[in-house]
């Protein structure tokens, strides 16, 4: 998947990669994906979450040797 | 024309009262404003009494492993093993020990550092760079003493009826 940018949350805690996902998806244009790499568990459910609620939509999340990666593309 | 703002319009609300001021009580109000900071949800914490000392200019929250049986007491350095032996202290320790609460609060610092965790003042600067209202009961100031000049300057002095109306209109109230 091409991504318009990459977020490395690797090593944060909670609120941490949430946080930074937003700043960082304030910097693109509608339609736009960010790709977030995280290595902490409750991440999966959060970026879940935050995508429902936020209305941005989670592509794809995938778990590749202890690390998290989410595709996000902004609404 | 009508042009509404969806985004205002279904914003939720959520408010938060603090009440206590030591370290350890200080993250679960932060972390839960911070986390409703990427949520988009307009938040206001009102600080009232030990709160107030979340929003000082100058912190100095400490812990104290007394009266506090949940408390793991960890070393926050050496090999994996050892960071994981829970040392239970007798209260009879923090209780008579002088300076201990001074070591239990730079060990709970160090432990947070290296969990990089942020630190209390980094957390409050996220929360005001992203508009979540600081209410300070001034009753309580007046009780402790404090004056405005005793707070950063974003805080606004306010009394319960602000706080509680606030939480008439909000989604969620904590109590913290």
């Amino acid at each position: 998947m091409q991504a318009k940018a990459e977020l490395d949350c690797k090593g944060l805690g909670c609120p941490l990669p949430i946080l930074k996902t937003k700043k960082a998806i304030e910097a693109l244009s509608s339609g736009e994906i960010l790709k977030v790499i995280t290595t902490e568990l409750a991440s999966v459910s959060d970026m879940q979450s935050w995508c429902r609620h936020s209305g941005h939509t989670l592509l794809q999340s995938d778990e590749q040797k202890g690390e998290f990666v989410f595709y996000v593309r902004k609404k | 024309m009508d042009i509404k703002n969806k985004n205002t319009e279904a914003k939720k609300k959520l408010s938060l009262f603090v009440g206590s001021g030591t370290l350890d009580k200080a993250y679960p109000p932060l972390m839960i404003a911070s986390t409703a900071v990427a949520m988009e949800i307009e938040t206001q914490i009102f600080f009232h009494f030990y709160g107030l000392e979340l929003v000082k200019k100058k912190l100095s929250l400490k812990i104290s492993p007394s009266g506090n049986p949940a408390m793991p007491f960890q070393m926050p350095f050496g090999s994996e093993w050892l960071q994981k032996i829970n040392l239970p202290i007798p209260n009879v320790i923090p209780n008579n020990l002088p300076f201990f609460e001074h070591i239990a609060t730079a060990l709970m610092k160090k432990k947070i550092k290296s969990k990089k965790i942020p630190a209390v003042e980094e957390l409050r600067e996220i929360l005001l760079e992203s508009g979540v209202k600081f209410c300070v009961c001034q009753t309580s100031a007046e009780l402790f003493g404090y004056t405005q000049a005793d707070f950063i300057e974003q805080v606004q002095f306010c009394g319960a009826a602000t706080a509680l109306e606030f939480s008439l209109h909000a989604d969620i109230t904590l109590n913290f």
